[in-house]
């Protein structure tokens, strides 16, 4: 179990359980045929989930980061695009319940989301930009209190099956690249083509499309606060920190085949070592060392933010939530190396499992794992990751070894 | 101070414009600074200043102007005359 739940989150949990039922019965034919997971992701409505994360004042869960992230962990196991996809939407939650909820409209539309269980799909790359979401081309025009914008997007994930987007853009026609705001767009006061479809290696229930958008409203659906401290302070921490659950859930199915497997094995032949025996332990090892540096993250960042709930919280130096370069420094460490590790997991695992790994329809089959823990390593490269992360860490005195 | 601050903004920021055109109060991520720019910007700052910034001070905010840099390596040098 990643985390003890809090209140609202064991309240949550047997909503999650009933989801991860739906994820489960659905997981093959949404990776076989490469479809939207429509059954796990309207199971999601149906329970209030989508919601979790609204403030319960507003009429959403009040989740902490530890529920969202404990449940994108269980989801993973089951589905990892159906964990992939509620991991995105709350990653976009957060932005808007931790840096809008001051102003009006916003504040409205988080109660919108909670009671209309609306799906956030963000838009953040863009043609021309590369992978780099701190930057953008396009810009929303603001005049007499309305705003225009069109961006031509080349992956937008389940772009299709979103109520809301979440878009960024320049402050202004001649703003630099990186003077950026975000911006919800509702469906109803969008129009897009989409194009491309989604065969991927896998993943191949996020449904991933390219967009070309245009959208306009009000001003007041542009968030106030410049899009950099929104990206370090709630979409960095959130994405990284779910992703993080979406991936251990992934090599903890997997290395729960695997061990079922070895236990199968020794039962019919309990006088031999088994051989694969060495790579549990390797494996197990590797996620408890994965699980202990998101549980350390999570409790800081719980524990300093209260997505807007009345709950007790603290100043960053005292729980230790990193800020400024530090934080990014740890967050990026941390999203390389669970990724990567992950994939070492799934890896051993299938080993340990050997054909009956290798072959699909079986109980203890690998081979959706392993195409699925595959993206973690691409969405938002690790190769970009480790050498911006390295100058970050060179330009740092804090202690290295902290025990 | 100032003079070679802009040098440096120049040499390492990545800058859409010559930092000769920027006032000090202007705000640099606005002029295309990003946060891994910012890095090169520190290291040929302390180079030329003989200073260490503690890590407290590598926020966004420290980065924000050329006068928050100034403020910054004063506060350094403070800090350190003070000790």
């Amino acid at each position: 179990m990643l985390h003890d739940p809090s209140a609202t989150g064991r309240a949550m949990a047997a909503a999650i359980e009933r989801v991860v039922a739906v994820a489960a019965a659905h997981a093959d034919a949404v990776d076989r045929e490469g479809r939207f997971p429509a059954e796990a992701v309207e199971a999601l409505r149906q329970e209030g989930l989508l919601g979790a994360l609204v403030p319960m004042a507003l009429g959403g869960s009040g989740a902490t980061m530890a529920d969202i992230v404990g449940q994108c962990q269980r989801l993973g196991r089951a589905c990892a695009s159906t964990a992939m996809v509620y991991a995105m939407h709350h990653s976009q939650l957060a932005c808007l319940v931790m840096h809008a909820l001051e102003e009006p409209w916003q504040r409205d539309f988080a109660r919108r989301i909670a009671t209309e269980n609306l799906l956030i799909a963000s838009i953040t790359s863009e043609v021309g930009i590369g992978g780099d979401m701190r930057s953008s081309r396009c810009a929303v025009d603001v005049h007499d209190g309305r705003f225009t914008l069109e961006k031509q997007a080349p992956t937008v994930s389940y772009g299709d099956y979103a109520d809301v987007f979440f878009v960024t853009a320049r402050t202004h026609a001649e703003a630099p690249p990186s003077d950026q705001v975000l911006v919800v767009v509702p469906r109803e006061d969008a129009t897009f083509e989409s194009t491309g479809g989604w065969d991927a290696l896998g993943m191949r229930g996020t449904s991933t499309v390219g967009f070309t958008f245009r959208a306009e409203g009000v001003a007041a659906q542009i968030m106030a606060a410049p899009f950099a401290d929104i990206a370090a302070e709630a979409m960095v921490p959130a994405s990284h920190l779910m992703w993080g659950g979406v991936w251990t859930g992934i090599a903890v199915e997997a290395l729960t085949r695997a061990r079922a497997f070895l236990r199968t094995a020794a039962r019919r032949q309990p006088s031999q070592t088994q051989p694969g025996a060495h790579r549990l332990m390797h494996a197990a090892g590797l996620l408890d060392g994965m699980q202990a540096r998101l549980r350390t993250l999570i409790d800081q960042f719980d524990a300093t933010y209260a997505f807007g709930n009345d709950r007790a919280v603290a100043d960053a130096q005292e729980t230790g939530w990193p800020q400024g370069m530090a934080r990014a420094t740890v967050l990026n460490m941390l999203k390389h190396d669970v990724s990567t590790q992950c994939h070492e997991v799934v890896l051993e695992a299938l080993r340990i499992c050997g054909m009956a790994g290798y072959r699909n329809g079986t109980e203890f089959s690998i081979g959706r794992h392993l195409r699925d823990i595959l993206s973690a390593q691409l969405m938002i490269n690790n190769d970009r990751i480790a050498s911006g992360t390295g100058a970050m860490l060179f330009a740092q005195r804090a202690e290295l070894g902290t025990l | 101070m100032e003079d070679q601050l802009r040098n440096i903004l120049d040499d390492a920021g990545g800058l859409l414009r010559p930092a000769a055109s920027l006032s000090p109060r202007d705000d640099l991520f606005a002029a295309g600074l990003t946060s891994f720019k910012t890095v090169g910007v520190m290291l040929a700052i302390e180079e030329e200043f003989d200073v260490v910034f503690p890590d407290q001070l590598l926020t966004r905010a420290t980065f924000s102007s050329i006068a928050a840099l100034t403020a910054a390596i004063e506060s350094i040098r403070g800090d350190a005359d003070a000790a």
